[in-house]
């Protein structure tokens, strides 16, 4: 067994959920994304805002967040822990990537509560 | 008469500064062939110093793992003509520690065969007094498993295993693991899952498959593999 601090999950089938889910929603994320900018002829920020003010919206934005959070730091973490073999680097390199995941989560929670 | 040339990775600790190419020509009748290995035997006694492992010289050792213009296989059952080339260039088995010439140390992965205990694991109390028993269908989901040599060619043509061959298993140990795994005599199938329930030890394997283009014996290390990630998920779900 091998035992490492810094990846995401529980386990290494805890990690292997959790970025296929997380991979799920975020498909479904954009899929839908992209059928609202089809589907709308004329994007205003009235639009735009009116969409988001939705409930179900927020929740799905959110959820679609909280799925980048998880995606990209396991995601990040299998790439490092390959290629960057010095521990302090990689150490780094990973902090930086998930600071910056988690401030997209806060990011987006703050801006979807002034909608 | 055809020339083939052959450009082999010479490299010798004691004498060299670093590894080097060194090209050598054998003269072959015009419908001759032979394999990688006899040739080699040849152009050893052109240069006697010119290192390499061999045994059986039938594919059933799986001592000459090299990498023939690309690609990983056994020298003994991989035909020159096969590589339809005539210039061969053979390389040790990537990722490995060169020892000498051709030669790899093998070390990391026999560790990484160990750690998946290959060996049949009972603790029935009461054992029954001349055999476990199995029916062929049973048996049947050892094909495919147990055939394997430990030549290393797979594991060492898997990148999950060049970069972490300290802690990913590698497809080698993996077909084992699951040979055990897959055995209805095998008592230890939780503590086994328990071992490999990291996110390197079977998870690293992304499943490109490289092993199974590589494996002299055609066996499917990806497959088994994917039966390992199976049997993970469906106990944690």
């Amino acid at each position: 067994m091998v035992k490492v601090a810094s990846s995401f999950g529980r386990s290494g089938t805890h990690d292997f959920i959790l970025l296929r889910a997380s991979a799920i929603i975020l498909l479904t994320y954009v899929l839908f994304l992209v059928s609202f900018f089809v589907a709308t002829p004329q994007l205003t920020f009235d639009v735009w805002a009116g969409l988001f003010s939705n409930l179900w919206m927020k929740v799905y934005t959110l959820l679609a967040l909280t799925a980048l959070l998880a995606h990209g730091w396991i995601g990040v973490w299998q790439v490092l822990t390959d290629y960057v073999k010095n521990s302090l680097g990689r150490g780094v390199l990973q902090f930086i990537v998930s600071v910056a995941l988690i401030a997209y989560w806060l990011t987006g929670l703050f801006v979807l509560w002034g909608v | 008469m055809k020339k083939i040339t052959f450009s082999i990775y010479r490299y010798n600790p004691d004498v060299d500064a670093k590894p080097r190419m060194q090209d050598y020509t054998l003269e072959m009748e015009d419908n001759q062939d032979m394999m990688v290995l006899e040739a080699l035997i040849k152009l050893k006694e052109q240069d006697p110093s010119l290192s390499f492992r061999r045994s059986c010289r039938e594919g059933v050792c799986g001592s000459d793992g090299f990498n023939m213009n690309g690609k990983n296989g056994l020298g003994c059952i991989t035909s020159v003509s096969s590589l339809k080339s005539n210039k061969i260039v053979v390389r040790p088995l990537p990722g490995l520690p060169v020892i000498r010439d051709l030669i790899v140390d093998m070390e990391q992965f026999y560790a990484q065969y160990e750690r998946v205990k290959p060996y049949l694991i009972n603790e029935d109390r009461t054992p029954p007094a001349r055999e476990h028993l199995q029916s062929p269908e049973e048996r049947a989901k050892l094909d495919g498993l147990y055939e394997c040599i430990l030549c290393a060619c797979c594991s060492t043509s898997c990148p999950s295993f060049w970069w972490n061959p300290d802690k990913f298993v590698g497809p080698a140990g993996l077909l084992h693991a699951y040979r055990f795994l897959a055995d209805s005599r095998d008592t230890a199938t939780e503590q086994r899952l328990d071992e490999l329930d990291d996110a390197f030890s079977v998870f690293r394997c992304h499943g490109i498959m490289n092993c199974v283009n590589v494996c002299p014996k055609g066996l499917n290390p990806t497959k088994a593999i994917g039966h390992i990630k199976s049997m993970l998920l469906s106990r944690a779900v």
